[in-house]
């Protein structure tokens, strides 16, 4: 049971970081392989705060997100002012995520390479499920608003998102430092779930199952990248009587996702009571843009 | 006074000379046609006067400020709205998002309100809706606010383009060949919603359009330009029997021909 739980509060740490990094990459339509790093900010931020400084757990959570916020700023404001082009700015983020990772390996406070073990178990079931039920309802908004309308039309025509008087950069940046932020939370907990965290638990291996989730579940989708993720997360401890051969399945399935549902498993939609409606009422499913509609 | 004043605007792609030396002014209300063969220069004024494209040389002036330095964003919230040749309509939103979407600057909640989704959020997200619905309206889209925009076929989201520029409360609309792919009953609608546009919204038009029915029918005034030059600008009377409009548009010989 113990187990069960275990791997239950690490999908949901994970659907937090996911969430977020959806709004930057399946919302705004930017790529980043280096997601982890915003992670690994929280979680180090968090973890030092709580374990050399007594800072409550709560308290030390929200520093996380802000630093990782203010970090985001950092490698947003040169980057996105640049309108570097999609491909650039991701080989931007993979640079700025092992940057990341190699500081946090030398700083004498982060203990560097040993990492930084006995940090209290603060993060339980209940308190993962709260955060991440809070994060998902308020992305959902965020979604749903001028700013999730404005991040869509930038996705889908910069040129006429601009001349319809939107400010791309500033629409980027929101997107940015919101997953920041999220990916900060995600770290933060995961730090004080698991009472130990190093550098190497947050290389491009972890950026990378990010975005992948994002990609697999769907691009403008929130429902299917937490599947994803939740997948993802879940298929290798299933298979873990398999042993070597989980890498394989984790593989095909990725292969087979890329087949059958190039757009992802949620592409464009989100599963909804409504989308069960609509699956009944064909017609009504193939003449409406409800899918969107949570 | 004139709303729009283009004072010899140039406009230089590496050795080729887009747009060379080109003046005009729009008065406040007027309806210009703005017409020429293909390639003579026409989509890159409309993307002189946005600001997608920087002037070489020369001033464009709109309510008498120099607009030369301003970015895309600023000129469209002061007024300059426009639609595209190829339709960029923003196609995974449904029809209604895409007025809701350039209607934000109406939403006067903040960040912090939309996350906790406060009843203010709510009330403004149903005010939007009304008002998209206003505009759709006005185009004759409203039994499709729910479809996605690239659902639409091709004259409807034409329209939708006309829409989403209504939408930004423009005092100038370009067109930039709104009639494209529509059969000549299509055309002729459209001629009566821009006219009804026109006065509703107390617009200034300028309209690029390859179909001369629909130029003949709106605009009691023509620019004609050629290899980026002005070639005539001047009431369609004049334009229509002027010599050299026919030789930009069929060549030499064949003017000769329809002179005679």
């Amino acid at each position: 049971m113990e187990y069960i739980y275990g791997v239950i509060s690490v999908i949901g740490i994970e659907i937090i970081a996911t969430v977020g990094l959806s709004v930057f990459t399946g919302f705004t339509g930017l790529f980043s392989l280096g997601h982890a790093a915003f992670m690994a900010i929280g979680a180090y931020t968090a973890a030092i705060l709580t374990y050399f400084y007594n800072v409550p757990f709560i308290l030390a959570l929200l520093a996380g997100m802000l630093m990782s916020a203010l970090v985001s700023f950092v490698i947003g404001f040169p980057t996105l002012r640049a309108k570097l082009r999609g491909d650039y700015f991701a080989i931007a983020t993979l640079g700025f995520g092992e940057a990341i990772r190699v500081i946090l390996e030398n700083l004498s406070i982060t203990q560097g390479a040993r990492g930084l073990p006995g940090i209290s178990h603060f993060t339980t079931l209940p308190v993962v499920a709260i955060f991440s039920v809070i994060v998902v309802w308020m992305t959902r908004n965020f979604i749903l608003s001028k700013f999730g309308r404005n991040a869509i039309a930038v996705r889908e025509d910069a040129v006429a998102a601009e001349m319809a008087g939107i400010d791309i950069f500033r629409v980027r940046m929101l997107s940015l430092v919101y997953s920041a932020a999220c990916g900060g939370l995600a770290g933060g907990l995961f730090a004080h779930y698991l009472n130990f965290i190093q550098p190497a638990m947050f290389t491009s291996i972890l950026s990378t199952q990010l975005t992948s989730a994002v990609v697999a579940g769907g691009m403008g989708s929130l429902t299917g990248p937490i599947i994803a993720i939740s997948f993802f997360i879940a298929v290798p401890e299933v298979l873990r009587v398999a042993n070597m051969w989980r890498l394989v399945a984790y593989g095909l399935i990725l292969v087979l996702i890329m087949i059958y549902r190039p757009s992802g498993i949620m592409g464009y939609h989100e599963l909804s009571f409504a989308s069960f409606k609509n699956l009944f009422n064909r017609k009504a499913a193939n003449q409406s843009a409800g899918g969107r509609r949570m | 006074m004139s709303l729009l004043e283009l004072k010899n605007v140039t406009k230089c792609f590496g050795g080729i000379v887009a747009v060379k030396d080109l003046s005009f002014s729009l008065n406040d209300g007027e309806i210009a046609g703005l017409i020429g063969p293909n390639g003579a220069g026409k989509t890159t004024v409309f993307n002189l006067i946005t600001g997608v494209y920087k002037v070489t040389e020369g001033i464009i002036l709109f309510e008498g400020k120099d607009i030369n330095k301003c970015d895309p964003v600023s000129i469209v919230r002061g007024g300059i709205a426009r639609t595209f040749q190829n339709i960029r309509l923003f196609n995974k939103l449904s029809v209604m998002e895409n007025i809701k979407t350039v209607l934000f600057r109406e939403a006067n909640y903040n960040f912090a309100q939309v996350l906790m989704k406060t009843p203010k959020v709510v009330k403004m997200e149903r005010h939007l809706t009304e008002r998209s619905m206003e505009y759709l309206k006005v185009v004759g889209l409203e039994q499709y606010a729910n479809f996605r925009a690239d659902s639409l076929p091709y004259g409807l989201q034409r329209k939708l383009e006309i829409a989403r520029a209504l939408a930004l409360k423009p005092k100038l609309l370009l067109l930039d060949e709104p009639a494209a792919g529509m059969n000549p009953e299509e055309s002729l609608a459209l001629v009566d919603l821009i006219r009804y546009i026109k006065e509703q919204y107390n617009l200034t038009i300028i309209l690029i359009e390859h179909h001369m029915d629909v130029v003949m029918e709106l605009c009691p005034r023509i620019i004609v330009i050629n290899f980026g030059e002005l070639l005539i600008d001047g009431s369609k009377e004049k334009v229509q029997s002027d010599e050299r409009v026919l030789k930009a548009y069929l060549g030499e010989e064949y003017a000769n021909v329809a002179g005679n």
